[in-house]
């Protein structure tokens, strides 16, 4: 373990990368581990947390298992084999980790927030201090810094209505029937390699309960932020909404300008109870990398929930416009009869960017309905694939689909990729997919610039227009977002 | 002088030996109306894109001044911004953006070159409305993606709205009335004739009497092989439609090989 200070060597790195306006970095005391993944590591990690024994075979089960595995290089996405030696696998604000002497574990959240961290937070827009602007102030966030949790904002309102909204640390020691309950169920420890590494050294997270018969009355966000240089995040979420609940969630992201790759590789779960329903969302940001995306974010994810009980509905939303290279799938497993699964997508793919994405659906209940929406948008020499699999079992009978992909093509250097499976093993189901691939065309660009309208202009509409059927289920200000993170995103991706 | 077109040479970009514009020339007061009319292929369309900034074009001799100002210089943008609109032969379909989006990007684009506050979205509707009404348009106009699903006679229709919004100096229109029935070019006919003006000049692109019989315009020319033939008043239009362009191509193809 080392106590270092960074420097301002990043500065340089900044001004060469002005596009990305989040890539400024904190300048923080931080207790980071040293380069390194072996047993110790994770021991270490776990001691960190002062975790229960429990927890700790868990991640030691996982890294037993993650070391048998191979690396996967299925996707359409290519990288160079990852040395994950070279990785630090702890990393937190110093007043805000724990130190030997604090028995009872994870306090940090009690704690005052380093002053550096606010700062870095409330210019990204996230309102960590709770009060925020009036524009967010219907909103609980749980702000996540590198490996850290830093601060939950509007906890007692939310436990009042018997609603846990805290980081995954707190709730291993606070909540750890629940936790023992749910975690690894959807997404099991062995499930991928990526999956199996998040378990063994999983950092933090977001933890959420909400409680039979309520309905958040606010919308639970986390803001996921990646500091330091040469370090992986692995934050695990659990998302569990109790029968005939509702909730709101939304997830943000981002990370500073680093000349070489970070690793994320977060696993959510998602456990939606009879009648209740979740809507999922996220807007990915992280740091594309510079022009050749060197340095930019691996970004490999496992989401995936389930509907377990009769008549639940979980609906992923999720507009992906950064990171070098994207490797996610949210799915759902529809048990319950009559349980709905939705997954609408953009993903926007510029200069080098690689992004493998899409969704499963596994129908199992009956009479179970799924909605896929797909919107993928290549630009620069970029690749852009969607990857989907609609699963029919024998047991769902009356099971529906219905898929829609649409590619975007800006440029001629750029490719769109559309890897759709379907497999049906009961005749009574309804599948419906529909397809298209256009390519913003000169004469559009042409027609627009002819009545005044700029470049950039023009291209921001037309591609907000394709997007429309997607950013009309995010919420309100994150669909602005989203619309913005666009605009940047594709600033020089023609001519 | 509004528009001075003097000697213009032009090719497609990509294929260096095919000219089409072969020593062009036309000028154009403030408040004139010009029809420009031609058989297929005589470079009617080539002039409307180049004039407007299309990159596919390459000027390669000549010039081109607007208000005393080189027109080559600017990027289509520009020149739109100045003033120059162009009614398109084929206008452009944009799925997911609503005209009313559109327009007031557009509007508002034109404003801030002019110095004037953008106008927000009930300023704006309170504009298009009068437009709409000046016009006879469709209440719905403003509601639908720009030209998606319309006939060929609304999306045409929809470019001298966009006209009557952006209230430009030199508006061309590149047959325009192609594809419009009798009513619908009424329409069109009536727009333009609403929106001359003292200060506005109009270059229109027909392969029709019908609608110069309603539009009425001060000069009229013969665009044949990427130069101006022969031009004239109101007259020449009703010779034309005799005559056809026969006698004129003759005269000139003797002239040329006289040279
Ligand atoms: N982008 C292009 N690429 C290749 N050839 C072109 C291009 N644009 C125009 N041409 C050629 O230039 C000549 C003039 O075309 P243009 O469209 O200007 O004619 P026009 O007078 O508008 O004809 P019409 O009455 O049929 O509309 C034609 O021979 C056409 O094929
Ligand atoms: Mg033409």
């Amino acid at each position: 373990m080392s106590e270092t200070t960074q420097y301002q060597e990043i500065n340089d790195l900044l001004s060469k990368n002005s596009g990305y306006k989040e890539g400024f970095f904190t300048q923080t005391v931080v207790d980071t581990f040293a380069k390194g993944l072996n047993e110790d590591v994770v021991r270490a990690i776990s001691a960190k947390k002062n975790e229960p024994q429990w927890m700790l075979d868990f991640r030691l089960k996982a890294f037993a298992h993650w070391k048998t595995l191979e690396e996967p290089h299925w996707a359409k996405a290519s990288y160079d084999p990852i040395d994950y030696q070279d990785y630090s696998y702890y990393s937190a604000p110093e007043c805000n980790s724990c130190s030997s002497d604090c028995p009872t574990g994870n306090k940090g959240m009690s704690m005052e927030m380093d002053p550096e961290v606010a700062k870095a937070f409330s210019s990204l827009g996230v309102p960590v201090n709770g009060e925020g602007s009036a524009q967010k102030a219907n909103i609980a966030v749980d702000a996540i810094f590198d490996s850290v949790s830093v601060s939950t904002t509007k906890r007692e309102e939310l436990e009042e209505l018997g609603i846990i909204f805290c980081s995954f640390s707190e709730a291993v020691h606070d909540h750890p029937e629940l936790v023992q309950q749910y975690l690894g169920t959807v997404v099991p420890y062995h499930d991928n390699y990526f999956a199996a590494l998040n378990s063994a050294v999983a950092s933090d997270g977001t933890f959420v309960y909400i409680p039979e018969g309520v309905r958040s009355p606010i919308d639970l966000s986390t803001y996921f932020r990646i500091n330091e240089a040469k370090t992986g995040q692995f934050e695990r979420t659990i998302l569990i909404a109790d029968k005939n609940s509702y909730v709101s969630y939304l997830e943000g992201c981002s990370a500073p300008v680093r000349d070489s790759y970070q690793l994320h590789a977060a696993v959510v779960e998602v456990i939606v109870h009879e009648n209740a329903e979740v809507k999922y969302s996220t807007v990915q940001n992280w740091y594309p990398g510079d022009d050749n995306c060197e340095g930019g974010i691996l970004n490999f994810v496992t989401k995936r929930g389930i509907c377990e009980g009769a008549h639940a509905k979980l609906s992923w939303t999720q507009a992906e416009t950064g990171s070098a290279i994207t490797w996610k799938y949210p799915s759902c497993i529809l048990k319950g009869d009559h349980s709905i699964g939705e997954f609408y997508s953009v993903a926007l793919t510029n200069r080098r960017q690689q992004a493998d994405t899409g969704t499963k659906m596994i129908h199992i209940g009956k009479n179970t309905r799924s909605t896929i929406i797909s919107k993928g948008l290549s630009a620069g020499k970029s690749d852009n694939t969607y990857r989907g699999l609609v699963r029919i079992l024998p047991s769902a009978e009356g099971a529906r689909n219905f898929t829609q992909c649409d590619s975007m093509l800006i440029g001629d250097q750029c490719g769109a990729h559309t890897f759709p499976y379907i497999e049906v093993e009961n005749a009574s189901a309804k599948m419906e997919h529909e397809a298209t691939t256009s390519r913003i065309g000169e004469d559009q660009l042409f027609y627009c610039q002819q009545r005044g309208i700029s470049e950039q202009d023009a291209i921001s509409m037309i591609v907000n227009g394709f997007c429309k059927d997607v950013f009309s289920e995010l919420p309100l200000e994150f669909a602005q977002e989203a619309e913005e993170l666009l605009a940047i995103s594709l600033e020089g991706s023609v001519g | 002088m509004l528009l001075s077109v003097e000697n213009l040479h032009a090719q497609v970009a990509d294929e260096p030996e095919k000219a089409i514009l072969k020593g062009l020339n036309l000028n154009v007061k403030p408040g004139e109306v010009h029809a420009i009319m031609g058989p297929n292929g005589a470079g009617k369309s080539t002039l409307s894109s180049v004039l407007a900034g299309r990159e596919d074009y390459e000027v390669t001799a000549g010039t081109v001044s607007l208000s005393g100002e080189d027109l080559l210089e600017l990027s289509a943008e520009e020149r739109a911004r100045k003033g120059v609109f162009l009614a398109f032969q084929y206008p452009v379909e944009i799925p997911g953006v609503s005209n009313k989006l559109f327009m007031q990007t557009a509007v508002n684009a034109i404003r801030d070159e002019q110095g004037l506050p953008a106008l927000d979205m009930f300023d704006f509707d309170t504009y298009a409305q009068s437009k709409i009404d000046l016009l006879k348009m469709p209440k719905n106009l403003l509601d639908r993606s720009v030209n998606v699903g319309f006939s060929g006679g609304e999306k045409k229709r929809n470019d001298i709205f966009q006209m009557a919004l952006l209230e430009p100096k030199l508006c061309i229109l590149d047959e325009t009335d192609s594809g419009l029935d009798i009513d619908a070019m009424k329409v069109v006919a009536n727009g333009v004739n609403s929106l001359r003006s003292s200060d506005r000049s109009f270059i229109v692109v027909t392969h029709y009497q019908r609608l110069l019989d309603y539009i009425k315009p001060d000069f009229v020319h013969v665009l044949f092989d990427g130069q101006i033939i022969q031009s004239g008043g109101f007259e020449l239009v009703h010779e034309l439609e005799e005559k056809g362009y026969d006698d004129l191509i003759q005269a000139h193809q003797q002239q040329q090989t006289q040279k």
